[in-house]
């Protein structure tokens, strides 16, 4: 057991580092980049934590995990009952220790933080997932009584997942239905392996299908099925949507068909879902990058995953073209230090306006503009405007745009009762997830556009109490406004 | 997994395969498609129904081996499973009582143009149709085609049956004759598809051709399909894959099929070095 400090000797601790696959070695391999905390080091971070009486990190977090009391488990060696205590209010903490923005959410609430570097909760919350993980603890049993009601869940993704996890508990009979032929989400699709093990997936998918949820791949809602048919012929009483926002935008810019320019989503599918980095060993190819400059539009996640992507596929210049400054930036800054060591190169406040091509159609350089940022637009960032006179065109054999997802219309149009807002995304009622269409309720990227994991997990969970609610108390379906 | 319960080969490299997937067998409507996954290693493709029995909940695709997918696929039996069939996919052909039309199928294209030439068949068309191979031992669904044709005619390359020509000279023929023509649907090569709109686009009779680009996913998230139509981009699998022919960017098309020739040359030597290898073990066995 750990000694007890004084908060004068906690304070006096140091923010603990990552152990990390060293930035040259790591920028040629698609292995897990960070490595996790060690027990000492776990301790030892542990130990900073001020214990606070009424502790704002909790505020911070989207799902309101009891974070002061995980933390007292790892000072206490008991880094099995820490794991257990998130799991009380977050389903995936191996996942969410990995991808979730900590310095926007619990950490930066973190008293600690205001004088020093916040406690590394995220890094905490993944070694206690991870000692869980590899000791093969069990999920809990389920318990609740069987209720003999039928639900359904379109779309594997975090929100999907969590849905799944909290229903089956109550004792519902759940299935989750997914398009692709892998469950995951962008989990597995999108964020790649060298931040997010597939492994990790599998497992809390496996520990699901354990306790008793049934999954049903290759089934496209809307296509296969359609949620009326769901509902009227397959005895399912409620459906929960969480299909993501998976319909990529591209810039409209002339020459964006070209050969060589690809969605930041078929870009990371290829590579993470399809395997392509092992071609031929797998079937589905993607260009090679060695000795080719590759560069990627945007300055999200999904940006630096696909130019951390294409360093490991072998580009010899892989770039950042990002229209705003680097505090615009939305991805996780963490992912922006690694991509910088890794050797990244940021252009920012420049906009490409054209991709130009060669006579078999073959991307040869991208036309871009500088920019400079001007009055705030309703984002509350400044405005990028574009430099006049200041185009130039870069070499570039391979772009990547990464600037979004816009919601896919599927569902929309095989189920026109579901409404949705003009960016397509379905309309749900605030906190009880329901959707115009009586007994589907909907949650996640479909809802929010674009966000985070964490959020969607959270959703689902809304979603799920709000489920249980209708199927149990009160089966209204108020008029959403 | 996918039971395949009956596969033949119709002629060189086409084969035909029945295969056990009822939901998709009660949905499926003329002009959609499945993305078939053989196994744990393998690319998603896109193939065409062709046919499907609801009572017996199978789908029916013909397949032409044209690379390491395609001819992995044809040397699967009956009896054999495939690990991931999804579907149907894209939007169902449009199907109206236009008057004459002509459903033109070049090589395995024919597969893909008869579910629909049965359709406009049953709308209460007059169904002409053109049926182009490169010589007679290539031709497919002969029989089929006959059965739901009103006129049905059979061209080839080098003349060994049929009409002795590509399938342009004889719709230009059909044209010549002064049959009013209302609507043409081809499916084919991509050259044989953009030869097929220069001659009708004079006359400005409607015609759709079936393109075929490059998938994953099938539902509109990667974008990998995209094609250029009437200067817009255009999303195959959830837009498509019919468009209006006049309209294509066939050049566009083409390119961005070839993106990946160099690999899916270097996959097929490999798979065919692995079957030879098979092989060759199989026959030292049987010879000890
Ligand atoms: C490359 C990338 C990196 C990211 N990095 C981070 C990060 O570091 N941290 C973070 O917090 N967030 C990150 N995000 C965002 C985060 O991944 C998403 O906000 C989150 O996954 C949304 O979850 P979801 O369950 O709503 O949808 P998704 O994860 O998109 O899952 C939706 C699922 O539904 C399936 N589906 C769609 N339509 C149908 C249909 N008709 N029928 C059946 N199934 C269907 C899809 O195939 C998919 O599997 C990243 C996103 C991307 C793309
Ligand atoms: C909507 C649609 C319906 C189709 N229907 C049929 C059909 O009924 N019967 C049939 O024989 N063929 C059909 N095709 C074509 C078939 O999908 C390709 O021949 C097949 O993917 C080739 O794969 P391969 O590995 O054997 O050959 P490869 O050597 O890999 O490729 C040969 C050519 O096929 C194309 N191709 C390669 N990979 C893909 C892919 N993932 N998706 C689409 N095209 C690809 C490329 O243009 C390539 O040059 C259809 C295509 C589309 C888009
Ligand atoms: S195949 Fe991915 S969007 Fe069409």
């Amino acid at each position: 057991m750990a000694e007890m400090l004084s908060p004068k000797e906690r304070m006096k601790i140091q923010r603990q580092p990552m152990p990390e696959q060293p930035p040259l070695e790591r920028c040629h391999n698609f292995e897990e980049v960070n490595y996790g905390f060690t027990k000492e080091l776990a301790i030892t971070e542990a130990q900073r934590c001020l214990q606070c009486k009424t502790p704002t990190c909790i505020d911070g977090c989207p799902v309101n995990i009891k974070i002061d009391e995980f933390i007292q488990l790892i000072v206490d060696e008991d880094f099995l009952g820490a794991a257990k205590k998130i799991k009380e209010d977050n389903a995936l903490p191996a996942i969410c220790g990995r991808v979730c923005p900590q310095e926007e959410q619990c950490e930066a609430k973190c008293i600690v933080g205001k004088k020093n570097e916040p406690v590394a909760i995220g890094r905490l919350e993944r070694f206690v997932a991870d000692i869980e993980m590899a000791e093969g603890v069990p999920p809990a049993p389920v318990t609740a009584a069987k209720k003999g009601k039928k639900v359904a869940i379109v779309g594997s993704g975090p929100a999907g997942l969590s849905c799944a996890g909290d229903l089956i508990y109550m004792g519902y009979d759940v299935t989750v239905f997914e398009a692709l032929h892998e469950l995951g989400g962008v989990l597995v699709y999108g964020i790649p392996e060298f931040r997010l093990p597939k492994e990790i997936v599998r497992k809390e998918i496996a520990n699901l299908e354990k306790l008793g949820v049934k999954f049903e791949r290759d089934a496209v809602i809307g296509r296969t099925t359609t949620i009326d048919e769901l509902m009227q012929e397959d005895g399912f009483e409620a459906v929960f949507v969480g299909v993501g926002a998976g319909l990529p935008w591209f810039m409209n810019i002339p020459g964006e068909n070209l050969v060589g320019v690809y969605s930041a989503n078929e870009w990371l599918t290829r590579v993470n879902l399809m395997k392509a980095y092992k071609f031929p060993e797998f079937d589905s190819p993607v260009l090679d990058c060695r000795g080719k400059n590759v560069a990627v539009i945007g300055g999200g996640n999904t940006a630096m995953d696909a130019v951390r992507t294409a360093l490991r596929l072998g580009a010899e210049n892989a770039y950042i073209v990002y229209r705003r400054s680097e505090k615009e930036m939305p991805a996780r800054i963490e992912e922006v230090h690694h991509a910088k060591d890794e050797g990244v190169q940021f252009m920012i406040l420049t906009n490409p306006i054209e991709m130009i091509g060669d006579d078999d159609g073959r991307l040869t350089g991208m036309k871009c503009i500088k920019m400079e940022l001007g009055e705030p637009d309703d984002s509350g960032r400044r405005r990028p405007v574009a430099i006049e006179g200041s185009e130039f065109v870069l070499d570039v054999d391979i772009a990547v745009v990464a600037i979004g997802n816009g919601s896919n219309p599927l569902i929309q149009q095989t189920t026109p009762e579901i409404d949705v807002n003009r960016r397509g995304n379905i309309v749900v009622d605030g906190n009880s997830m329901r959707t115009t269409k009586r007994g589907v309720f909907a949650g996640g990227d479909i809802v929010t556009g674009g966000a985070t994991v964490i959020l969607a997990m959270g959703a689902g969970r809304n979603a799920a109490k709000a489920i249980d609610e209708y199927l149990t108390e009160n089966s209204d379906w108020p008029e959403i406004h | 997994m996918y039971k395949i319960v009956e596969a033949a080969f119709l002629a060189q490299d086409i084969k035909k395969f029945v295969i056990e997937a009822p939901k998709i067998a009660v949905k499926r409507k003329a002009g959609q498609f499945v993305i078939v996954r053989i196994d744990e290693r393998g690319e998603r493709i896109p193939l065409t129904i062709a046919d499907s029995d609801t009572g017996k909940g199978t789908i029916t695709i013909i397949v032409q081996g044209v690379g390491k997918t395609t001819k992995q696929l044809n040397s699967l039996e009956s009896g054999d499973a495939i690990l991931d069939v999804v579907g149907p996919l894209g939007m169902a052909s449009h199907i109206g009582n236009f008057g004459t039309t002509v459903s033109i199928g070049g090589g395995v294209g024919t597969a893909i143009a008869y579910p629909t030439a049965v359709a406009l068949k049953e709308a209460g068309n007059y169904v002409i149709t053109i049926n182009g191979a490169r010589s007679r031992d290539l031709v497919i669904l002969e029989d089929e085609m006959k059965a739901c044709s009103d006129e049905a005619y059979i061209t080839t390359d080098d003349g060994s049956y049929g009409f002795h020509g590509f399938v342009t000279q004889k719709l230009q023929e059909l044209i010549d004759e002064g049959k009013k023509l209302d609507f043409v649907l081809a499916i084919g090569p991509i050259p044989m598809m953009k030869a097929v709109a220069e001659v009708t686009r004079p006359y400005g009779i409607k015609t759709v051709v079936s393109l075929n680009p490059i998938m994953i996913d099938g539902t509109g998230m990667c974008g990998g399909c995209r094609v250029t139509v009437d200067n817009e981009t255009k999303f195959a699998c959830v837009d498509g894959p019919e468009f209006d022919a006049h309209l294509v960017d066939f050049k566009n098309l083409m390119d961005r099929n070839r993106m990946y020739q160099e690999y899916e040359k270097k996959a097929l030597e490999k798979f065919e070095h692995e079957c030879n290898i098979t092989k060759q073990a199989i026959e030292l066995e049987k010879s000890n």
